[in-house]
């Protein structure tokens, strides 16, 4: 009987298990994705609007929902994978259905001035086309970044550390960082010109301080807020003077001055793009100012989505590089 | 032996939050023997966590002078270890690495490692090493702070209402075993405290003061026998006697009627 039961049930419970594992949410994207695909195979593309050599459009729909597809296969054996597709499923269907509109409004119907709001597949080409181009641009970007964020990262630290840690520097130094300060970095650039022998120094220059402000700012109001009896307990344990400043006052500013960090490392994407207008040969600012005087708005449109993606990559390293730190701070403090 | 505390006439004054002069120690002379167990006590105000803090160094007095075995006490130094009344762990370092702090800062480590290790299991904190402090429960890191206070070797300990912030259970439980390190390190232990049930229970000496302006009204030595029962009939008679001091014993009125 007990047998018959199981028999009769078995099957019912396994297929319930395996509905549970493939909830209804996770097929909206595939919907989704196949009615933008469709769209964009059957529907005649607008006389108005350039021609593509590929349909690119499609090509970046088919290549996610490949990619989706594979997190749901690998899913049905691991549950974080699960769990993952599960949770992205509604996102990724909607903003799939969100570029297919777009879609229509540019490439199939140019509902949208065509001269500022090329198609989509239009920007894809150019990504294809000058993939090698922008891929320099990016390098001499980053270089540039990473030079001026390294050298206003370690004077901001410095100075921050300095204005906390002496009174002297404190009255001193304190009121010109006050007024200096705050003036954008953007606005040194006539003097800039002249002070410094060529434009990379004047660039990397202009995106130190940048970076310098809010990271002397913020180390020197973290160690400012420091508990004072962080400090009495070290000297009741023997610490000297520096060893206080290295192993409590720094630590303990170093959530503030992340924060610094992070704010400094923003105010440097700004300078950036407005320090490569002043004669770099490759960059993304450059990049996009050269092509948007050119009227060329499917570039200046992959510049942004270039810029977009490689600023988003410094911010998310910066982030897990601060959760490697501070790994003392979960449960102490919330971001 | 060494640990001695001779504090000679000592004043310190203070800026209240409404610009008032308040006079927190006035005249204060005291003894403390090597290896002898000495609570300070008294309402607050009285200026005994202020004469703590004169021992130790974290702040200077404004007439008189104390003494550590005959040297003057000018800075704070790892011969005076310092238990607060927060435990004050480093949030960013592990529980290891709290209690190592002082030994690195004095470039005594790497021939101490082991230190780091006993003293750990002497305050009963083993296989807690890697937890930092906010994983642990408030005993375990007054435990934490009194390993970090110790493993340094001081010749005095100064506690400043280590045990306010903890449970009863939790607060007789480290009583003992502050009670057992002060007995197998001999080190002269001064405690600051509220809790008069405490000082009888620990100390030779219960030096009793009052406020405004902050001065000694009494030493009151305990002469019982350790370990030392907190339900005993004498162990009342000196808690009682203290409470008197600090005029919270019961009044006694004359009865109205004679039999």
């Amino acid at each position: 009987m007990t047998q018959l039961i199981s028999a009769v049930l078995y099957p019912a419970e396994k297929s319930v298990l395996f509905f549970k594992r493939l909830p209804v949410q996770l097929f909206l994207p595939v919907l989704s994705v196949g009615l933008a695909i469709a769209m964009d195979q059957i529907l005649p593309r607008a006389a108005e609007q350039k021609v593509v050599g590929h349909p690119y459009f499609t090509y970046l729909l088919g290549v996610t929902l490949l990619g989706y597809m594979g997190m749901i296969l690998v899913g049905l054996k691991y549950v974080k994978w699960h769990a993952a597709a599960v949770y992205i499923a509604p996102f990724y269907a909607g903003v799939t259905l969100l570029l297919n509109v777009l879609n229509m409004l540019t490439a199939k119907y140019a509902l949208l001035p065509v001269l500022y709001f090329p198609a989509m597949d239009r920007v894809l080409e150019v990504l294809v086309n000058d993939a090698s181009y922008l891929a320099t641009c990016v390098i001499y970007s980053y270089r540039l970044l990473f030079i001026g964020w390294f050298f206003g990262a370690i004077a901001g630290i410095s100075t921050g550390i300095l204005l906390g840690f002496s009174k002297a520097a404190n009255y001193w130094i304190w009121p010109f960082i006050r007024t200096i300060g705050p003036i954008p970095s953007t606005a040194w650039i006539p003097l800039v010109l002249v002070a410094f022998p060529s434009v990379i120094s004047g660039s990397v220059f202009l995106i130190a301080l940048a970076v310098w402000f809010p990271t002397t700012v913020l180390t020197n109001s973290g160690i400012a807020n420091i508990n004072n009896s962080y400090f009495e307990v070290s000297a009741t344990l023997g610490a000297g003077r520096w060893y206080q400043i290295f192993k409590v006052g720094i630590p303990a500013a170093m959530p503030s001055i992340f924060q610094g960090l992070f704010n400094g490392t923003c105010a440097s994407f700004i300078t950036l793009v407005t320090a490569e207008m002043l004669g770099a040969k490759y960059g993304l600012g450059w990049y996009i100012n050269w092509q948007k005087e050119m009227m060329a708005y499917a570039n200046v449109y992959a510049g942004l989505i270039l810029i977009a993606a490689s600023f988003c990559l410094i911010i998310t390293g910066l982030f897990k590089f601060k959760n490697y730190i501070l790994v003392w701070q979960r449960g102490v403090i919330k971001w | 032996m060494v640990g001695s505390i001779r504090i000679q006439e000592v004043e310190k004054k203070f800026v209240n939050g409404s610009g008032e002069n308040v006079q927190a120690l006035f005249d204060v002379s005291l003894d403390i023997k090597p290896g002898s167990f000495v609570s300070v006590i008294g309402p607050s105000g009285c200026g005994k966590s202020t004469l703590l803090r004169l021992i130790s160094g974290l702040s200077q007095p404004d007439k008189g002078h104390i003494f550590l075995d005959n040297m003057q006490i000018t800075a704070p130094g790892a011969d005076r270890g310092f238990m607060f009344q927060e435990h004050n762990l480093f949030p960013w370092l592990t529980i290891y690495d709290n209690i190592a702090f002082g030994l690195r800062a004095r470039k005594l480590y790497k021939e101490n490692k082991e230190k780091v290790t006993g003293i750990l299991h002497l305050v009963g904190l083993d296989g807690f090493e890697s937890y930092y402090p906010h994983q642990l429960s408030g005993g375990m890191c007054q435990r934490a702070s009194l390993a970090r206070a110790l493993v340094g070797n001081p010749k005095v300990l100064l506690l400043d209402e280590p045990l306010g912030a903890l449970d009863a259970f939790t607060r007789m439980n480290i009583q003992d075993e502050i009670q057992r390190i002060w007995k197998e390190e001999h080190m002269t232990m001064v405690m600051v405290t509220h809790d008069v049930d405490e000082a009888v229970y620990l100390s030779d000496t219960i030096v009793v003061m009052t406020a405004r302006p902050g001065r000694i009204v009494k030493l009151v030595h305990v002469d019982l026998p350790r370990p030392r029962d907190r339900s005993a009939e004498n162990f009342f008679r000196y808690s009682s006697e203290v409470l008197r001091l600090l005029h919270y014993g019961g009044t006694i009125t004359e009865p109205e009627f004679y039999l």
